[in-house]
């Protein structure tokens, strides 16, 4: 997992690249995507007529591809993409290719210090992992989940074909789960959002068994009840218990390993999501038509909107901070209940600082990008900013942000805010 | 025949009056619990401007692309329904009934003449809509028995006060005739297709609220 | 009331097997439920409070087109559905359920152009969704429409579109376009993107034209876009119109979490109608939100922009008289009557009306998942639909051949009636015509 203690957390501002400098005989270039320490930033070009280049801190490199995609970092700071090369498509880590080539790949996960992706090979589909792929592949294969082992993959799997308007067979229910390749034997009609426990040992999903009954399975076996909906169930860390939102009467409610914990009085709930400690379970919910909020074990916050999304938790799980939108196309940031004052074109998903008395977020107004701690703005503004990162001691800020063609990184002080 | 007159405009007009006021209150009680509970994705849309905005423009003869497409229902209706509400309010005869009852003293009463031809507007207008419900395939298609029974029902009270008034067959008979059926009349309005009169105001208020705030365009 | 006789029957795979496997007991206990659980006020009100007047008949286009049959009037429909349903607490039997089916879902498009007739304001629409959902729950609806529904839960997208043919469309359009535009990108997955450009299932699947042509004109305009590679990218919702309201919701909130997650300010869609009724309207509801949670912009308020803004210039206007369809989820559905007409003249020569049109229009006939109940009820379509090809013929003999609708059904349907009606017409979207007459800066030559 991340290590932030050798990151450079030495106060000031450096400039990592001048993406001026990569621009000769460059096309276009891409978004950039920098490295969760910001040391790195790396971007895909376009090189030539249907050729393609990865540019990491200005170094084109050797490798060309005829198209490159999805690139993303992993908390390590890999730099992963996906590149065709032949009319076949690699994962390229670091610029090293995984060995074999597909007929598409997508879906790139990074979990636990691995690197999973999505596979389709002559028209059947699968998962590949560090670089091997399943034993098996399947006539279709979606909702792809990556364990935090940073080996265990899962995904729902059609384990029988279908032909074209075959209502009936695919009410008797041709999918599956597929852990690591290996399908469960139960099938349904509908497989949703695997999740893993924390041991990666179990696998739990929402399944639709008939058009009208949902509920959860737990490695194939289903809970003893049936609703009218369910979300994405989790996992109670440490434990085999599993927790949903359900929908019974039009409402929902909380349920754990098929008993329902929470009384069904929410018009919606879903998101759940543990602390680590497996104490407290927060959601985003609405109390009421048009409310959204945020729920800690059962409790919604006293403050509604009439959108709420990214739902982050602090370190120790105690406390929480959600992104709002309100009426007119505004946003703001919600942290324990009370919203950040102002309002902003557009807020991305916040960062707790590690003793949990900072929140920190980038916000972006008129076209302008800040970061924000708690509430205030930190340093420059930026023609785009990244998520920023607190030191392991909470006292200091990492600032990434472009400002015409260059890139910087700055620690900052984080203490006044 | 005194006594059960005696009878029919006491106790049981007590009791009409009560059905017809705690049977519409019922009605719309338990529409509105309905509607925040089960329709509450519908109810929070709710709003005064589109809703009035919508009951206003369908107050207006030949306004609305629906009145304009039936011009001549529209016209009886109108008529008719003016009628309907201003006779039994208005009628001098019931002005006596309303003091002796609730105490309230009317400024103004219909001449009785007016009141007559009113009267008669209202026995024709069933008439005409009993014609269109024989007649004219759109509406006998979708005519239950209950629409007839409703329409006899809405007619009644005017045909025997007509009667009544003009001293035609027997008065004393018709005047308890025309109680018992101005009675039922009223307590069958909750309990009826009547029942328009009651909810019509809020289905307006409610498409007009999704189609001007929503839909954005009108809805007539 | 009588039980008016229906000799219309059409065989279905979906309604008959459906309807073999229920019982009275089923029937009753399902519709028992339904009204307990999930009909609330306007239902019952609803029922109650029709006079039966039948004012609304002629605002409904099968009315029309049958030469004033009764059985196609709203509230005829009504009559041989609901009302029968409600009155004999559900004690119907199978083969009623088939008619009530046959004639919800294929028989009356949601279009709700009965709503300016009906002086107690009845939303016919609404009571004809409710059947739907009746249907829906004890499992008797059309295969093909059936099967749309399946392909939404299974693939999240209306076409079986699985999740790697999506972004090799998209890479595949993008490299067409390039030996016109040489820069041109169709962006995936950035982050922060001012808008996210979204389709329905049927534009990778058979008409990529149309994901080029879009992709041109975000280009040539130079907005900062981006598209999905993940699932969520599909914004139609077929499901919507099966009655499966669970399924509904759970695409509206894939779609729109897709938009959170790229944190873009606007969802631009293309030409599509009943996608736009499904995030304004109906899915959004369903979730909980009162509204789109991320702004939903339609491809014709967002042409409306780029050409009053000068983003994208004219070259040329599209020569000759056209005509206008207004797509009901649009123009009746959100009002953008004015702003269609802004674009078509802004793009076209000459534009000649049809009437009624506006937020009168007389819907395709296709709409409200009619379309999507297959090839056993194109007829229906055809022939329930006269009253628009007596309009289409209309401004065919003011010497009109051209047909502007920006919606996938309306074409669909569209197609179908100036086929049958021998018109010979053509049909465009708005995006098919100023990819072809707008100035293009940025391409070679
Ligand atoms: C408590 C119930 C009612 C009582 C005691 C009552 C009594 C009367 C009386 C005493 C008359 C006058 C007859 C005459 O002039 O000798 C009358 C006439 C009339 N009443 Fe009522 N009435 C009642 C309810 C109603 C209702 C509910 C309606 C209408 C829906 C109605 C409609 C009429 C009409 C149309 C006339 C005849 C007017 C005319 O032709 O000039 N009445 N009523
Ligand atoms: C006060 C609010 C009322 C409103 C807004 C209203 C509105 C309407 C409308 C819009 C119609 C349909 C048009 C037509 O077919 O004529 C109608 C029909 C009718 N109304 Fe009312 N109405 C009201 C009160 C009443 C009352 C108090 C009665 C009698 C008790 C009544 C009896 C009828 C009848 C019998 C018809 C149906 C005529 C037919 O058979 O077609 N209405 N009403
Ligand atoms: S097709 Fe349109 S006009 Fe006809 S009944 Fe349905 S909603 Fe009303
Ligand atoms: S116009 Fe309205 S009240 Fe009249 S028959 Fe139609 S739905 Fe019923
Ligand atoms: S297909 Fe077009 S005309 Fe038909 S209902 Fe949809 S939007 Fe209306």
């Amino acid at each position: 997992m991340q290590d932030r203690s050798n990151w450079d957390w030495d106060p000031g501002k450096r400039v990592v690249l001048d993406t001026a400098k990569c621009s000769e005989g460059v096309q276009w270039m891409e978004e950039l995507h920098v490295s969760p320490d910001g040391e790195t930033a790396a971007a895909i070009c376009c090189t030539d007529e249907a050729e393609f280049g990865i540019c990491v801190n200005g170094d084109f490199g050797e490798d060309r591809y005829e198209k490159a995609i999805c690139p993303t970092f992993t908390p390590e700071g890999k730099y992963v993409a996906l590149v065709s090369q032949d009319m076949e498509w690699y994962v390229s880590v670091d610029r090293e290719l995984w060995p074999e080539g597909y007929g598409f790949l997508w879906n790139i996960m990074v979990n636990g210090g691995g690197v999973a992706v999505a596979v389709q090979q002559d028209m059947q589909y699968g998962m590949c992992v560090n670089g091997e792929t399943w034993e098996n592949l399947y006539d279709n294969a979606n909702n792809f989940t990556f364990g935090p082992d940073g080996k265990s993959v899962a995904a729902a799997v059609q384990v029988e074909p279908m032909g074209q308007a075959e209502i009936f067979k695919f009410q008797s229910g041709i999918f599956s789960v597929a852990v690591n390749g290996e399908p469960w034997k139960e099938q349904f009609v509908n497989v949703y959002t695997p999740v893993f426990s924390d041991d990666c040992a179990s696998v739990a999903c929402q399944v639709r068994r008939s058009l009208y009954d949902y509920t959860i399975a737990v490695d194939g076996k289903v809970w003893n009840k049936n609703y009218n909906c369910v979300w994405e169930p989790v996992f109670k860390p440490g434990t085999k218990d599993v927790f949903a939102p359900v929908r019974i009467a039009g409402k929902w409610g909380m349920a754990a390993n098929g008993e329902l914990q929470w009384e069904n009085k929410w018009t919606q709930l879903w998101q759940p999501q543990f602390s680590k400690d497996g104490k407290n379970l927060w959601a985003i919910g609405a109390t009421g038509f048009g409310k959204f909020t945020v729920v800690k074990n059962n409790a919604p916050w006293s403050v509604t909107f009439p959108v709420v999304t990214d739902l982050v938790l602090s370190h120790d799980g105690e406390k929480a901070a959600a992104i709002a939108k309100k009426s007119g196309d505004k946003y703001t940031l919600v942290v324990n209940g009370s919203a950040w004052a102002g309002d902003y074109d557009m807020i991305f998903p916040p960062v707790f600082s590690p003793d949990g008395t900072k929140v920190g977020c980038v916000a972006e107004k008129n076209g302008k990008y800040n970061i924000l701690v708690n509430g205030k703005p930190c340093g420059e503004s930026f023609d785009r900013a990244f998520t920023p990162a607190f030191s392991p001691d909470s006292a200091k800020v990492l600032v990434k942000g472009v400002s015409g063609t260059e890139y910087s990184r700055s620690v900052l002080d984080a203490t006044g805010f | 025949m005194h006594d059960i007159y005696n009878f029919v405009v006491g106790p049981l007009a007590w009791f009409g009056w009560g059905v017809f006021i705690l049977g519409a209150i019922y009605k719309l009680v338990y529409a509105y619990n309905k509607f925040i509970t089960k329709d509450a994705t519908s109810a929070h849309y709710m709003s005064w401007k589109f809703g009035l905005r919508s009951i206003g423009a369908w107050l207006i003869p030949f306004f609305t692309t629906g009145w304009k497409n039936n011009p001549l229902v529209t016209a009886v209706t109108f008529v008719f329904h003016i009628c309907l509400i201003l006779v039994p309010i208005f009628l001098s005869a019931h002005a006596i009934l309303w003091q002796q009852f609730f105490g309230i003293e009317f400024f103004w009463t219909l001449p009785d003449n007016v009141a007559d031809i009113m009267t008669l507007l209202v026995i024709a207008a069933c008439v005409f809509f009993a014609v269109r419900r024989l007649a004219y395939p759109r509406v006998k298609f979708i005519t239950e028995a209950k629409d007839w029974w409703v329409l006899l029902l809405v007619v009644s009270p005017f045909i025997t006060g007509y009667l009544a008034y003009h001293q035609i067959f027997n008065y004393q008979f018709m005047i308890v005739l025309h109680v018992i059926t101005g009675l039922a009349w009223l307590a069958l309005i909750p309990f009826s297709r009547l029942s328009h009169m009651l909810f019509a105001l809020f289905t307006r208020a409610y498409i007009g609220s999704e189609f001007g705030g929503v839909r954005k365009v009108k809805d007539w | 009331m009588k039980e008016s006789k229906f000799d219309r029957k059409i065989d279905d795979i979906g309604l008959k097997e459906g309807i073999a496997k229920l019982t009275p007991e089923k029937i009753q206990q399902t519709f028992q439920k339904f009204m307990d659980s999930e009909a609330g006020a306007k239902l019952r009100v609803y029922h109650e409070t029709c006079v039966r007047c039948g004012m609304c008949s002629e605002a409904c286009h099968f009315f029309v087109s049958h030469d004033g049959d009764p059985s196609y009037s709203p509230v005829g429909k009504v009559t041989q559905t609901m009302n029968v349903l409600i009155n004999k607490k559900g004690r119907v039997d199978a083969e009623f359920v088939y008619k009530c089916a046959q004639i919800a879902y294929t028989e009356c498009n949601l279009c709700r152009r009965c709503m300016h007739y009906c002086p107690l304001g009845i939303d016919t629409g609404y009571i004809m969704s409710m059947v739907r959902r009746f249907c829906h729950l004890l499992g008797v609806t059309p295969q093909y429409i059936q099967d749309t529904a399946h392909s939404h839960s299974a693939t999240f997208n209306q076409m079986w579109v699985k999740d790697d043919e999506w972004p090799d469309a998209l890479l595949w359009q993008e490299e067409e376009a390039r030996d016109e535009f040489p820069n041109l990108r169709i962006p995936l997955d950035v982050v922060g993107a001012d808008i996210m450009y979204s389709v329905i299932g049927p534009e990778p699947k058979f008409r990529t034209q149309l994901i080029y042509q879009a992709a041109a004109i975000l280009h040539e305009a130079g907005v900062n876009w981006t598209m999905p590679s993940l699932p969520g990218w599909d914004n139609s919702d077929m499901a919507m119109y099966t009655g499966d309201f669970e399924m509904m919701g759970r695409l509206k909130r894939a779609h729109f979490e897709c938009a959170q997650n790229l944190k873009v300010k606007k969802v631009v869609m293309g030409e599509c109608g009943h996608a736009f009724r499904s995030v304004y309207d109906m899915g959004n509801r369903w979730c909980g939100w009162d509204n789109y949670p991320v702004e939903v912009v339609h491809s014709i308020e967002f042409f409306a922009y780029l050409l009053r803004t000068g983003m994208i210039k004219m070259k040329t206007k599209f020569p000759g008289p056209v005509t206008i369809h207004d797509p009901c989820n649009i123009i009746r559905g959100r009002g953008l009557m004015d702003e269609l007409r802004f674009v078509a003249h802004e793009i076209a020569e000459e534009v000649i009306e049809m009437t009624p049109n506006r937020e009168y229009n007389y819907c395709c006939c296709a709409g409200g998942g009619v379309i999507n109940c297959g090839p056993p009820f194109k007829n229906v379509r055809v022939k329930g639909n006269k009253a628009k090809a007596i309009q289409l013929r209309g401004v065919k003999e003011k010497g009109v051949s051209t047909v502007i609708s920006p919606c996938h059904n309306c074409h669909g349907g569209l197609e179908d009636i100036i086929h049958g009606y021998e018109l010979g017409m053509d049909l465009k979207f708005l995006g098919d015509i100023i990819y072809e007459h707008m100035e293009k800066t940025k391409a070679v030559e």
